[in-house]
Order: C-alpha cells, then sequence, then structure tokens
C-alpha cells in the first residue's frame, strides 16, 4: 500500500508533525494515524469533495481576477494546550500594551515624551489621524479586533512577525474550516478533544455592543462593507449573519445632526456601532478621499462626536505599522511592566543612526520591507533575489529609511501538506484573532493558519496564491462533558405515534366499527 | 435586533424571488412546447417559436426561428434577465447582495445551481433540454421550499414572496395572452395548462381538457390553485398589506382592486372580458411594483454633500 508519507523528507526548518524523520510529535500522533492509511486517491477525492462544497457555499476568494474555492489543506495544524496558553497570553498582551500606545499616542503623549519612542514615528506616519487626537472612545478601547502574525522559528519558538489592528481579516475562514474538517474527518474529531471556534461572533458582538456611545439603551450594531466586489466580502456577510446585524454599504448610511442612521423600508433607523470593514481612507469623502464613494460623508464627524463607535477606530495605523512593530516589546515594559511573552523576529530601523549602513552591509541576508507594505507586496528577500533587484532595494532604502525595516530571514516551521498525491513539508505561519470588550482581551483558540503552497516559498498570503489549515487547539485533559439542558426532573416524553402501521385503511375503518 | 431591512436589501430580495420565479416559469413554458412539438408532428416549428417569444415579450427577428435559437436567446443566455440563465444568474447576485438576510441554504441553493448550469447546458446540447430544465424547476422549488422552511415570516420573507406573486401574475397574464390577442399561432390548452403546471390540478377540478373559457377561468380564478392569478394576487395583497402602514397605500390598491374585481368576476362573461382583464391585470402589477420600490426602496442617488455641516 501505498504510504502518503513515504517520500516526506524534512525541510531545512522546524517541522511541526515530526520531531525528526519518521519520529511524530505526541500531538499529531492520531492525526499521522488516521492519514497514513487513507490512500492517495481517496485524499484527493476527499479534497475535491470539500473544494467543490465551498464552491457551492460560495467560500471562494479572487485569484487573479477568477473565482477560486478556499483552499484548505486536509492536514491540520495542532496547537498543544502549553502552547496556546503561551501563545494566548502573548497575543494578549501585545493587544493590550497597542492599545496603551494608541491611547497614549492620541492623548497625553508619555512615551514619546519620556523617550521610549520618537516623535517622528509619530509625526511621519501616514496613518495618524488628527481626527482621532483627543477622543476618548467608549471603554477607551480602540482595537476591538485584532490579528497577530506569529511565525515559529528554526528553534520551533513562536515570533510575532506583524501585527494587524486596522482590519484584520481572515476569521471567517477559520469558522469555515473547521465546519469542513468536522465534515471530512468526523472521526478524528470524536476522538480529540480540539478547542471549538465557533463562539467567536458571539464575543465579537458582546464587544461591539460594548462599545456603543454610553447611554445608548439598545445598541444597533452595523458591518459596514464596501460591497460584494471586494475581496473580504464573503467575511463580512458570515460576520454580519452569524451576529444577526446588518450588513451594510456607504450609501446605506446617512449622516444628520452629527448622528447616523440607515435607510430601511421602516424609515431611518440609527445606528450606534459600525463594525468597518474598509480602510480609514475610503471611511468617509469628507475627510479622506473624496473621490470614494463606498464610504459615508459625515460618518466621521458623528463619530468625533461621540454619536457613534467606529470598530477598529480611525487612526490604528499607527500602531500596525511596520517600524512600530520594533518598538513593540518595549512598549510591552513600558506601559505594563511585564516581560515580552512572545518575542519579535530580529530586526534593524534603517532610519536609526548606524543601522542604516549596517543593513545595507548585509542587505542579501536580510528581508527587506515597506513599512506600509500589505499582502506581502513589496517584500524583498535578499538571499532569493538577484543582483539587479538588490541594487535597486538599496537605493529605495538609502532614499527613504523611513519607508523600510530589515529583518533576519526565518524558515518559518514547516507542516506536512497534501502536493499532488504525496505529503510534503510546507512553510506555515499563524494568526490568531483576539477580541477586546474593554474588560478583557479574548483570543479565539487557533486561529488562520496560511501556508505557502510552493515548494520553499515563504509568503503565506491567499492572494499570493497561499493555502490554510485548520488548527486545532488541544484541551488540557478530557473535554467535559456538556451540562444537560435541564437539571431535575426527566422530560415526559410522550410516545411517538408510529402512524397506521402499514396496516391498510379498509382494515382500520373495520377495526373502527369493533 | 434585526427587526428592520435595510431598503437596498429589501429590493435584492424582491428581485431575487422575481427572478427564481421567471426562471422557473420560463422552464415550464419551455419544457411544455418542446413537448408539445414532438409530439405533434404536423406543428409548424417556425411558428410555435414565435409564439414562444411573443409570450416572454422578446424579439423573435424577421428570419426563420427554430428550437435552438429558442434555447439559446431564452434559456442560456446569460447576458439577459429574460432568459433562465440570466435570470438565475441576477437572483444568484441579488441574493449574494442580501446574504445576511437570506438563510445560508438559500443562498447556498441559488450558488450551487448557477454553478450546476454549465455542465447541464453542455449536456442539453447532446441529448436535450430536458435535464436541463428539470434542473431549473427543481431548483426553483428548492430555493422557496428553504424560504419558507428557513427564514422567518419577517419583512425579509414578504419581499421575497412578494417579488414572487408579481412575476407569477405576470407570467400567467402572458401565456393567456398569446392565447387570446394572438391566435395564429397560440397554445393549444393543454399546452397552456402544462406550462402553468397546472394540467393535474385542472384535470382533478374539471377532468378533461377542451373548455376554453374553464382553463382560463382555472388559471384566473382558482381560489386555490398557487399559481392562479388570483391565488397570486392574493399572496401578493397579505405581503403588501403586512409590510404597508398608510390607508391609501398605492402599493396595495391596484393589486386590492384586481383581486376584488376576479374575486366577484361572473365567470360567464369572462370571455368576453379577458383582453381587458389581461391588460388591466398586467397593468395592476406594474403599477403596484412601481409604487413598492417608490415606497421601500427609494433611489439611493448621488452622495448628498449638502447635509455636511449640519
Amino acid at each position: 500500500m501505498a504510504d502518503i508519507f513515504d517520500a516526506y523528507a524534512l525541510a531545512d526548518a522546524w517541522d511541526e508533525m515530526f520531531e525528526r524523520p519518521g519520529e511524530v510529535r505526541t500531538a499529531y500522533e492520531p492525526v499521522l494515524a488516521a492519514l497514513q492509511p487513507i490512500e492517495p486517491s481517496e485524499l484527493r477525492f476527499r479534497a475535491d469533495q470539500m473544494a467543490r462544497s465551498f464552491t457551492d457555499r460560495g467560500v471562494t476568494y479572487a485569484f487573479a481576477g477568477e473565482e477560486r474555492p478556499w483552499p484548505l489543506d486536509l492536514v491540520p495544524r495542532i496547537l498543544d494546550a502549553l502552547e496556546w496558553d503561551l501563545i494566548q497570553r502573548g497575543v494578549s498582551q501585545r493587544v493590550r500594551a497597542l492599545e496603551a500606545y494608541l491611547a497614549d499616542a492620541y492623548g497625553p503623549a508619555r512615551a514619546f515624551e519620556d523617550g521610549v519612542v520618537p516623535w517622528r514615528l509619530l509625526l511621519n506616519s501616514p496613518h495618524f489621524h488628527r481626527a482621532a487626537h483627543g477622543v476618548e472612545p467608549p471603554g477607551g478601547v480602540r482595537i476591538h479586533v485584532a490579528g497577530i502574525d506569529l511565525v515559529r522559528d528554526e528553534a520551533g519558538d513562536f515570533r510575532v512577525l506583524e501585527d494587524n489592528v486596522r482590519v484584520p481579516s481572515g476569521v471567517s475562514y477559520v469558522i469555515e474550516n473547521r465546519r469542513a474538517m468536522t465534515r471530512i474527518f468526523p472521526s478524528l474529531f470524536a476522538e480529540q478533544h480540539v478547542l471549538p471556534v465557533d463562539g467567536y461572533c458571539h464575543r465579537l458582538l458582546a464587544a461591539l455592543r460594548a462599545a456603543a456611545p454610553d447611554g445608548t439603551q439598545d445598541p444597533r450594531v452595523v458591518v459596514l462593507t464596501p460591497g460584494p466586489s471586494n475581496a473580504a466580502y464573503f467575511e463580512h456577510a458570515l460576520l454580519a449573519r452569524l451576529m444577526g446585524v446588518q450588513l451594510v454599504e456607504g450609501h446605506d448610511l446617512l449622516c444628520r445632526n452629527n448622528r447616523v442612521w440607515m435607510r430601511t423600508t421602516r424609515g431611518e433607523v440609527p445606528v450606534h456601532v459600525v463594525y468597518r470593514r474598509l480602510d480609514d481612507d475610503f471611511l468617509d469623502p469628507l475627510h479622506c478621499r473624496p473621490d470614494s464613494v463606498i464610504g459615508c460623508p459625515g460618518i466621521l464627524s458623528a463619530a468625533m462626536a461621540g454619536n457613534v463607535t467606529l470598530a477598529n477606530a480611525v487612526g490604528n495605523g499607527i500602531a500596525d505599522d511596520k517600524l512600530l512593530y520594533t518598538f513593540v516589546p518595549d512598549l510591552i515594559r513600558y506601559y505594563l511592566s511585564e516581560e515580552p511573552i512572545l518575542p519579535n523576529v530580529e530586526s534593524f530601523r534603517p532610519d536609526e543612526p548606524g543601522q542604516l549602513e549596517a543593513v545595507l552591509d548585509q542587505i542579501d541576508q536580510l528581508v527587506i520591507k515597506p513599512v506600509d507594505g500589505a499582502g506581502g507586496q513589496g517584500i524583498v528577500i535578499g538571499p532569493k533575489v538577484d543582483a539587479k533587484t538588490l541594487e535597486r532595494t538599496r537605493e529605495a532604502v538609502i532614499a527613504d529609511p523611513r519607508g523600510f525595516i530589515a529583518q533576519r530571514p526565518v524558515a518559518l516551521s514547516t507542516s506536512p501538506t497534501l502536493a499532488g498525491d504525496r505529503m510534503a513539508p510546507r512553510h506555515i505561519d499563524l494568526r490568531p484573532f483576539a477580541v477586546n470588550d474593554g474588560n478583557d482581551v479574548w483570543v479565539l483558540p487557533g486561529g488562520l493558519t496560511r501556508v505557502a503552497l510552493q515548494e520553499g516559498n515563504l509568503i503565506v498570503n491567499s492572494s499570493q496564491g497561499g493555502g490554510s489549515k485548520d488548527t486545532w487547539v488541544l484541551a488540557e485533559g478530557p473535554a467535559a462533558s456538556p451540562a444537560p439542558l435541564s437539571a431535575g426532573e426527566p422530560l415526559d416524553v410522550a410516545p411517538r405515534q408510529l402512524g397506521p402501521d402499514g396496516t391498510p385503511t379498509v382494515v382500520q375503518e373495520g377495526a373502527q366499527q369493533q | 435586533m434585526n427587526d428592520v431591512i435595510l431598503s437596498r436589501i429589501a429590493e435584492a430580495l424582491t428581485w431575487t424571488g422575481r427572478y427564481v420565479e421567471r426562471a422557473d416559469a420560463t422552464g415550464r413554458i419551455l419544457d411544455a412546447y418542446l413537448h408539445r412539438m414532438l409530439e405533434d408532428p404536423w406543428r409548424d416549428e417556425n411558428v410555435a417559436c414565435r409564439s414562444l417569444y411573443a409570450i416572454l415579450g422578446m424579439e423573435a427577428g424577421g428570419e426563420r426561428v427554430d428550437m435552438q435559437q429558442v434555447l439559446d436567446q431564452l434559456a442560456f443566455d446569460s447576458r439577459s434577465t429574460g432568459s433562465i440563465e440570466g435570470a438565475l444568474g441576477a437572483a444568484r447576485l441579488n441574493a449574494r447582495s442580501a446574504r445576511e438576510a437570506v438563510s445560508s441554504e438559500m443562498w447556498e441553493c441559488l450558488n450551487s445551481t448557477w454553478h450546476a448550469l454549465e455542465d447541464q447546458r453542455l449536456a442539453a446540447r447532446r441529448t436535450g433540454p430536458y435535464a436541463y430544465l428539470e434542473l431549473v424547476r427543481r431548483r426553483a422549488a428548492l430555493f422557496f421550499g428553504l424560504a419558507d422552511s428557513t427564514m422567518s415570516r419577517d419583512d425579509s420573507w414578504r419581499f421575497v414572496v412578494l417579488g414572487r406573486s408579481l412575476e407569477r401574475v405576470d407570467m400567467t397574464v402572458r401565456l393567456l395572452a398569446v392565447r387570446v390577442l394572438d391566435a395564429p399561432h397560440a397554445p393549444d390548452w393543454p399546452t397552456l395548462l402544462s406550462a402553468s403546471g397546472a394540467d393535474e390540478a385542472y384535470a382533478r377540478v374539471y377532468g378533461g381538457f377542451g373548455d376554453t373559457p374553464r382553463v382560463a377561468e382555472f388559471l384566473l380564478l382558482d381560489r386555490d390553485f398557487p399559481r392562479s392569478a388570483l391565488h397570486a394576487l392574493t399572496t401578493a395583497e397579505e405581503c403588501l398589506s403586512a409590510l404597508g402602514r398608510p390607508r391609501q397605500d398605492p402599493a396595495r390598491r391596484p393589486i386590492g382592486r384586481m383581486r376584488t374585481r376576479l374575486e366577484y368576476l361572473d365567470s360567464q362573461a369572462l370571455e368576453d372580458q379577458l383582453p381587458l382583464l389581461l391588460r388591466d391585470l398586467q397593468q395592476s402589477c406594474m403599477a403596484s411594483a412601481d409604487a413598492v420600490a417608490e415606497r421601500f426602496f427609494p433611489y439611493q442617488g448621488p452622495v448628498e454633500w449638502a447635509q455636511e455641516g449640519a
């Protein structure tokens, strides 16, 4: 019998499933045992079934202008209870620190006065919004939802690669991946104690309602989307549906007297919390881009007047700037008086004295990232590009040192992934999602594991052809059995009526005559 | 929380209902005609096809038309909402833009139908369009069945049903109108009944075929048959009455008037009045649809800059 793991050769990186060739890590034992006996053709069949179901249900993404089924690999990524505890604490800590930084930057600016971060970091940032200055959001929350990108390095340590506190996306795929996996490998789930992910929308709605302007009795929450042509529209619709709130486009809203209303069949209805899924620049044509028609004119004034809460807050971009990223460990120490739980990837700031030279000297050994890039765009991996690209990058960095950071390349950990009809190691990362309701930063157990589907590739974004994996967080010890629906008296259930028992009507009539 | 619906969503829901009903009705009409043509070797294909175009209110052109051209234009043309594929595509896009208002199962039904159409279209080229038309009918039934079993009886559901009802009256009227107004290539009564999915229901009420006024009476006035004009009007009126508040509802009035007129119509006089009645029915539905649009989904024009700074 063909073994799909026969040809599995470990790459030059930490492998999630195998400690050494042929030696599986404990958490993965049941998964390997379940997968190994499956014939390649059977695996392919299940993968095709899944793709078809994604297509039918519209779980797709845009790749090269084409609607493709969401690429979910059949091998899950597993995190044991200890690993998850670390990640969960680390992510929450990071969000608390960034939240404190935003409050500071749009308020007293202590960190700048104290020299923890340089003023220019704030003043040069294209994401600094004067409009947000001095606005005290309800509950002090500016980051309602965060997605923190993590990688696991060669030594197996998790490191933060990037913070996303503007409009982090991908959580819908966490929910959909789980839904698909439980259907394809039901028995595997029955044996494992995987923490559920379906509580996300409940938490999100609670956090959004908690963020409503003070004094709002029954806050009305909406999700604001750029519309069906947006690549993440599927996600916007899913979140709105699971929360049971309206999914609005810019022209469904209108602002009057610094309040926001939506146009409904029963007239105009007030809106209190807008979970917006469009960038600051497109939110309000009056303040930002006058050429944009997807936003809602006046919504920023309404937010400034405190009549509507925007989640996430406008101006959060100053906190997920790739340059600020290099300061986050310092911010954690400064604001929280804690040591960072999750380290950064070793980074250089070309605009600091002496560092530009250091970066230029070893540019062929470093990863150069534009501080404003998104979706993996503009990243130059020094060891992998030709001399010409390197020279162009060198010139770009010299011309605008503030525009780039440099990082030591990390060989992201690998995980077995179906390639053709065999398993092969592919690089992965992890984006856990955190929801902040003002009292507590809750982290969804798991997160989105993205896979670089090409051999050796380190860029995992789905916009660049990446795939994904379901992420399982194993519960500590056996899962608690669910509580009975009602304690005490057993339910009095009437016996089922089984119909005329197949006897012809005529006989029944005869029976009645007796 | 979802006690109200956005105007844009209401419009999308209404059109979703309309388009699915249109695809269904068009599929039934095509099926009935094709069947008829196969069974009747003396029938002139060109004439029968022209009659189809007339029913669906589309231009046939001067050349001879054959069944393939009919199918290409009335079934497979994805660019025209007058064809099955175009209508289902438009229904899918509308449902997609209202995805948090329709249930997932309804959306998946439309989406998977859309994806399944291509295969069936290719198969139709080889083995004839029956499987294709059957798929359309089944999926339309599934869609409305899911609407009935997965949506709350709230305004969202009412807009879907309203759209379906208005379209249903329109299609029934179109079928009858050709019979009445355009005699040379009119469908015969059995074709007409089967194109309305009414052949068996009619047979159950009246027995055999053949009585012209009776068929018209059944398709227009039967209280119990869901595709009759009276039944569809009654449903539309119920939806509008639940949706609306004002006494003089310009959306409900034309429908209500037509409904009462049909309710008390002297069936003996039906045949004489038929042309006028059909015209009034169509106009009432159009007037009502216009009033619904004006009231519930007012045109959302360009951004109103003047509102700022207030």
